[in-house]
């Protein structure tokens, strides 16, 4: 007999009941299943009415994070056999209001990620036309944002961070780490423009270091290390302000 | 049909070891910040000259001031460990397009602060 595996999954359908329950579905294991695989399989052969997202299945479009055994990833890049023979519990990333079944609001996120201005923004009157070219960068000044670069705006950094789950106006692990991504960019002169919103408690201050959002980034974007960066570089800010009031504020 | 939010429990951080280490680390700083004070007592007895400064330090030779020194010491040692190692994130150096290595980093501060406790422990105990 083929051996089989069971997986809980976190079920709310508004329509159908007020509070959310789980579900549990048995399904093959199978050597070179990731879980991903495992839910198309109960949706295809077992229960259509699962609602979760999807894509590209290779850990590129950021869409199929979920909490896994409670801990946050993304479920094309975990395997079956990580778990067996034990079981697996599948349920929304934590922090967000669920939609239904694992599908969770994510306009919270991307309000901020706006809010951020996650673009190069030049100074008026320094912008390049576009018959002069490209901006050039040397392969030094891109080292210096191309890891804060690579997020893919999974959204496991804010499940893993229990900053953001108590206190929702914390603009987060992944927008923080973008802002960061172009304010190190030698072609961005935009930093001021950002820093209100950065440099506000419910930016930077509001971030303890827990850590956990490092860890459970599936492209190693570490926003831990790039939120500290930028309370050092808004502490230097503050110390310019007060010490030469006569100087160069940012 | 409205959202549902899930609750998030107090005891979040006793949920995974990460988190309650977090939390040991952030209550290591009470420790830190009462030795700090304890040291300033301790000035503070000494400005109001040899007798108050001499019956505190006698005071410290009590069974119980050693094991609150201990624990002190534990949780102070865990404090700066945690943070030392936390350095690198923070201070994010290039050398042209090649970052430092984090260990490196994190190795000029333990080696920093072994240099420092040394010309401590050499002016209290060897002048």
């Amino acid at each position: 007999m083929a051996e089989t595996m069971e997986i809980k999954i976190f079920r709310y359908r508004p329509e159908v009941e007020k509070e959310p329950m789980f579900q549990s579905y048995e399904v093959p294991f199978r050597e070179d299943w990731v879980v991903l695989d495992a839910i198309n399989y109960i949706k295809d052969e077992i229960d259509g009415t699962l609602s979760y997202r999807w894509s590209c299945r290779m850990g590129v479009c950021g869409s199929c994070g979920m909490m896994i055994n409670d801990i946050p990833k993304l479920s094309c890049a975990v395997f079956l056999k990580e778990y067996y023979p034990k079981k697996i519990c599948l349920e929304p990333l934590t922090g967000f209001p669920v939609e239904r079944d694992l599908i969770f609001e994510m306009d919270d996120f991307l309000t901020k990620l706006e809010e951020i201005k996650p673009y190069i923004i030049r100074h008026e009157g320094e912008e390049k036309a576009l018959e002069e070219g490209v901006y050039l960068q040397t392969p030094a000044e891109l080292a210096h944002y191309k890891q804060y670069s690579m997020c893919i705006n999974c959204m496991l950094c804010y499940a893993a961070c229990p900053i953001y789950s108590i206190d929702s106006t914390f603009i987060g692990p992944a927008a923080i780490a973008l802002s960061q991504r172009y304010n190190l960019d030698s072609r961005d002169q935009g930093r001021d423009s950002r820093q209100d919103i950065i440099g506000s408690h419910a930016g930077i201050w509001d971030c303890t270091f827990v850590g956990e959002c490092s860890t459970v980034c599936p492209k190693d974007v570490d926003p831990a290390a790039a939120i500290q960066r930028a309370k050092v570089s808004s502490t230097i800010d503050w110390f310019k302000e007060v010490l030469i009031p006569w100087g160069k504020k940012k | 049909m409205s959202p549902y939010q899930k609750p998030f429990p107090n005891n979040w951080w006793l949920k995974r070891m990460p988190y309650f280490l977090f939390i040991i680390r952030e209550l290591t700083s009470v420790f830190v910040a009462g030795y700090c004070l304890f040291l300033l007592v301790l000035i503070y007895k000494l400005g109001q000259g040899p007798e108050a400064y001499g019956s505190l330090i006698k005071s410290l030779t009590s069974s119980t001031s050693i094991v609150l020194h201990v624990i002190a010491l534990v949780f102070v040692l865990y404090h700066a460990i945690t943070w030392f190692n936390l350095t690198p994130k923070i201070l994010v150096i290039y050398k042209g397009q090649d970052r430092i290595p984090q260990w490196l980093v994190a190795g000029s501060v333990y080696v920093g602060w072994i240099v420092v406790s040394a010309v401590i422990a050499w002016l209290v105990v060897g002048t």
